[in-house]
């Protein structure tokens, strides 16, 4: 119970923060507008749902590597990353909270996403709609615990996108055949099995990325 | 000082000595050449070009084995807190890194030779090792990019770990990207082995393991060696 309520206090410090300082949920909003419309001309024409599904992926993939490069920024800047490390609560409730609040971020940028996408390429199915619920939990929790890696490097922003996207390649396998075929029982099932799979290893293994 | 200096000893005692590996690969790898040019008949389909297939899938599964060792190294260093880990498991990535590139080279020249374009998509083992490829070439990114230290062995540890994750997931996900446009079936049907071609296959099998291993030995010992001169030069200075 101790860990819930950890994890539940860390994930509101991160959402009551965004909502007073409004730094990552505008951003995120205006890119993945500005992206549609700079598919529009970068296919020209009608494009088919297929080629439109693909650019939506891109979208969400490309939007959500704008909220996590984001997500450990006020930890950096105000140097409470050692304060967090040292509180005496489990470490992988460090990683669960800020996947969580990232997980808050992006679905709010979809809600907007998806009928923007709707209204300018082609109608959202359902199982379109599964897929990102099911991609969204995977890109947050792998992309925290990267995001964690690369805010300890000196690179960092330039890092976290090498890291990230190669691991997000099964998620977009996933996410784009759930969207496009008939029946995306088996995409939707690799979506859940990866979710799973990196979700326990990201909270296995999040206690030495933090500490020494 | 003491502490790598200790472990260099220690290596050397309870390991085959470098030059009979070194005598070791180049014999194993000269007597595939030999086999892969003169002894195994030409492919009835395919012919000559056929042969590359004896080097190419024994660089792709010696690769694997070089990303299973960094991630078996890394967890050693995770868990038992093994000095010599962190360093054992970058060696393996680098190697399997230089290894993977050429599946790579090796699949690009299959596949002109065969189907006359430099890159197919359609070919599984080659698209999973440009995924790796890209993966473990951020790993020295991520690496390089952290100052020597706990830290950074513990950054590199946990990603060479989920390098071991990542290749059957991504393996599961390009089988599935080619079921989007159009089905294909797995079949376990392999080819006809015999003969010949079987001897020659396991003879690089053999060699091109040996060699990499030498290599991973080769570049171990030459990064030690760096470590304990930069650990004399700070005592001197």
């Amino acid at each position: 119970m101790n860990y819930v309520r950890d994890v539940g206090a860390l994930t509101r410090k991160d959402l009551l923060l965004e909502l007073r300082a409004r730094d990552t949920l505008p951003a995120m909003l205006l890119f993945v507008a500005a992206v549609f419309v700079v598919f529009h001309f970068a296919l020209p024409g009608e494009p088919s749902k297929l080629e439109t599904t693909g650019l939506l992926w891109v979208a969400i993939l490309f939007t959500a590597l704008l909220g996590l490069g984001r997500a450990f920024v006020p930890e950096r800047e105000q140097r409470t990353l050692d304060g967090l490390v040292l509180a005496p609560c489990d470490r992988s409730a460090i990683w669960l909270a800020k996947s969580l609040a990232t997980l808050a971020f992006l679905a709010a940028a979809e809600v907007v996403a998806l009928p923007l996408y709707a209204l300018f390429f082609h109608h959202v199915g359902g199982a379109t709609v599964a897929a990102v619920l099911l991609a969204d939990l995977g890109i947050c929790a792998v992309g925290t615990f990267l995001g964690a890696m690369a805010v300890a490097t000196r690179a960092r922003d330039l890092i976290l996108p090498l890291l990230f996207l190669p691991l997000a390649i099964p998620i977009v396998v996933g996410a784009v055949g759930a969207s496009v075929v008939h029946s995306p029982g088996r995409y939707l099932g690799f979506l859940a099995l990866y979710d799973l799979l990196f979700a326990v290893v990201c909270w296995a293994s999040f206690e030495f990325v933090v500490s020494e | 000082m003491n502490r790598s200096a200790a472990t260099i000893e220690v290596v050397a005692r309870t390991r085959i000595p470098l030059p009979v590996l070194a005598v070791a690969s180049l014999v194993l790898v000269t007597t595939a050449l030999a086999f892969v040019f003169f002894v195994a008949p030409n492919d009835a389909n395919q012919g000559f070009s056929q042969r590359i297939f004896y080097f190419h899938v024994s660089i792709a599964i010696t690769a694997y084995a070089l990303f299973a060792g960094a991630a078996w190294k890394a967890l050693r260093h995770l868990w038992k807190r093994d000095p010599r880990a962190d360093l054992e498991s970058y060696v393996f990535v680098h190697q399997g890194v230089i290894f993977g590139t050429l599946v790579l080279l090796t699949g690009s020249i299959w596949a002109k030779i065969s189907w006359g374009r430099w890159w197919l998509w359609s070919s599984d083992q080659l698209v999973l090792f440009l995924v790796l490829f890209l993966f473990y070439c951020a790993y020295f990114m991520l690496r390089f990019s952290v100052d020597p230290g706990p830290q950074r062995a513990n950054l590199s540890a946990v990603y060479a770990l989920f390098g071991v994750v990542l290749i059957p997931v991504s393996f599961a996900a390009i089988r599935l990207a080619k079921d989007i446009i159009h089905p294909v079936v797995f079949t376990l049907k392999g080819p006809q082995f015999g003969g010949w071609i079987l001897v020659t296959y396991c003879i690089a099998q053999v060699a091109v393991p040996v060699l990499a291993y030498t290599l991973y030995r080769l570049e171990l010992s030459s990064k030690r060696l760096d470590i304990r001169l930069r650990d004399l030069r700070e005592v001197l200075a």
